[in-house]
């Protein structure tokens, strides 16, 4: 198995090599991470790999092969893991120095359903700490580069499970998403990835960032790739009170390439004052989907303006909640050499945490702070409401909200570090979609002159993923996608 | 909107957040900035909208609520296995209580 083989698979591929008897799903694990090793060096996708945990998974599928039995829809399936994701027996560090030796007692639902269908996780990937960040380059074990020029970033936050598919070091992968996190990064390296909605996949063993805002959903590099490991991980889960009871579709089986007569909108707001590369790159896509049958309409999301500031006033609020459990008494590091609690607590959290955790702590809790309440949080959830009857009024017309995922491509490691404000910004379409709860996804559309990949985000009503996906994926085949 | 130092350091008190000097300074510039671009949200008239504490809830107000069915949870060993410090069952912490 060399190189191009490995970066070709799909889970369609694999799974017509096993049943083949081409190769056995415990030989593809041991190839897969010794690429996975060798790639790592210039690109550092994995955190850390799980080779016991893959192997025995593995040992299961051929077993159940063997035995004649149905291995499951993603049967020796190489995947990895953001390491926001628990893990049981795994180190799972959310790339933060508090939780670098945590080793989790249980496994998140997402990772049982994917380890029930026959998925073989090869290791955990790099982020921004508690997933905090468009770059990846907020890790407190060092940025993962973009496998396409790696001088850039992959984006962020999960950047390494998006470079690990990308390089072709896992089939698929799990990535979270609070305000763009699969997108963006998904878009800066060149693959597919979706942010189902709000509640339709269960964020048990998620480590929580913003809870009204988490995400998690799965990276690809084909369409019906990431079709097929939603629908495994999609559904409710009594462990999570959040996760929908919404009947989930066999979405790869809807993905028949015909979108004759799908309305598309085009909200003008995201396409003014944006890099005329991206914009064109769009548009050329939307054309494409105009000679497959869509019908384009111009719509207005007139609130878009608003949704950075919306945003990040809610999502540093709910952080600096959720963050307070690392307190070095139950599951982190601790500062040994303080007398009291209060300064444990405290020299414990200064140490441990980076500077972008810190702003956000800092930002959330002067926002819930006494007087202050009303002006910021309560705002901006009246703001949110807004923001999400503006995406309702608008699926009124349209089946389907086409949009850039990120106003420019990949950027170069270091290039906004220093400038929060400037990062914060860059994340303007990708949120709104986040704040109204509706699936949205990124698939490639192209490459600029300078060779940087381009992603289009699709956007749809809430529980739709399969109309999303069948445009996502008509797109592709109608070679939409080529060259990304 | 003008951040003093004063309040990041109360604010840090607030999130119990050891900040150093250079931190605090650093912090208190960009909060400022930051704050600055949150203040367009006054622009929009939220009179009479009711802020969304809830993002999608599509099912009745019970449905979330299982069988009260006694299952396996953790043992005190691997509750406390992450822990930095532990004795005798305990997380062990400084000394809270003088004598």
């Amino acid at each position: 198995m060399d190189a191009g083989f490995l970066r070709s698979l799909t889970i369609d591929a694999v799974r017509q090599g096993l049943l083949r008897k081409e190769f056995r799903a415990v030989e593809l694990a041991e190839a897969m991470l010794r690429f996975a090793q060798a790639e790592d060096a210039r690109t550092r996708a994995y955190l850390h790999f799980c080779p016991e945990r893959a192997f025995s998974a593995a040992r299961r599928v051929d077993e159940k092969i063997a035995r004649g039995e149905d291995p499951g829809p993603l049967a020796g399936v190489p995947v990895a893991v953001k390491d926001v994701i628990l893990t049981k027996g795994v180190r799972t560090t959310c790339a933060s120095r508090l939780l670098a030796n945590y080793i989790p007692p249980y496994d998140a639902t997402a990772v049982v359903r994917l380890e029930e269908a026959g998925g073989v996780i090869l290791g955990k990937t790099n982020c921004d700490e508690f997933a905090m960040g468009s770059s990846t380059e907020n890790s407190a074990f060092g940025p993962t580069r973009n496998p396409v020029d790696p001088e850039r970033v992959p984006g962020g936050s999960s950047g390494g499970s998006a470079a690990a598919v990308a390089q072709g070091t896992a089939v698929v992968a799990l990535g979270s998403d609070t305000g763009g996190s699969i997108r963006q990064p998904a878009s800066f390296c060149g693959i597919s990835g979706v942010t189902p909605t709000y509640g339709r996949v269960s964020r048990y063993g998620l480590v929580a960032f913003a809870s009204s805002l988490d995400h998690i959903g799965p990276f690809g590099k084909t369409v019906r790739d990431n079709a097929i490991l939603l629908r495994v991980i999609a559904g409710r889960d009594e462990r999570d009170s959040t996760s929908a009871f919404a009947p989930v579709p066999d979405y790869p089986a809807l993905l028949d390439g015909d979108v004759r007569g799908v309305k598309i909108g085009l909200p003008r707001e995201y396409f003014k004052g944006l890099a005329s590369e991206t914009g064109d790159l769009i548009l050329r896509a939307v054309d494409l989907l105009r000679k497959l049958g869509c019908e384009v309409f111009d719509i207005s999301l007139p609130t878009t303006d608003y949704a950075i500031a919306c945003y990040y006033i809610i999502c540093t609020a709910e952080a600096s909640s959720n963050l307070a459990r690392y307190d070095g008494v139950r599951y982190t590091t601790r500062n040994f050499e303080a007398d009291t609690l209060v300064e444990m607590y405290r020299r414990t959290r200064g140490e441990g945490f980076g500077a972008e955790c810190k702003r956000r702590i800092i930002l959330g809790t002067y926002v819930l702070s006494a007087g202050y309440y009303d002006a910021y949080y309560l705002k901006a959830q009246k703001v949110r409401a807004l923001i999400a009857r503006d995406f309702a009024e608008a699926f009124q017309k349209v089946d389907a909200i086409i949009t850039p995922v990120s106003p420019f491509p990949a950027f170069k490691l270091g290039e906004k570090i220093d400038d929060p404000l400037e990062m914060y910004l860059s994340d303007i379409y990708t949120i709104t979609g986040s704040l109204a709860g509706i699936p949205c996804m990124s698939v490639p559309c192209g490459r600029t002159a300078s060779g940087l990949p381009v992603g289009m985000q699709i956007l749809a009503r809430h529980f739709d993923e399969a109309g999303m996906l069948r445009l996502a994926d008509a797109f592709e085949r109608a070679g939409g996608t080529a060259g990304a | 909107m003008k951040i003093t130092e004063q309040e990041v350091r109360y604010v840090a008190e607030l999130a119990h957040l050891a900040l150093t000097e250079e931190e605090l300074a650093r912090m208190r510039a960009e909060l400022e900035e930051i704050l600055v671009y949150m203040d367009k949200l006054n622009e929009l008239d939220t009179t009479g909208v009711a802020p969304m504490a809830q993002v999608l809830y599509e099912a009745e107000e019970t449905a979330t609520l299982r069988e009260d069915i006694e299952r396996e949870t953790f043992d005190n060993a691997t509750a406390l296995a992450n822990a930095p410090s532990a004795g005798g069952g305990y997380f062990k912490v400084p000394k809270v209580i003088e004598k």
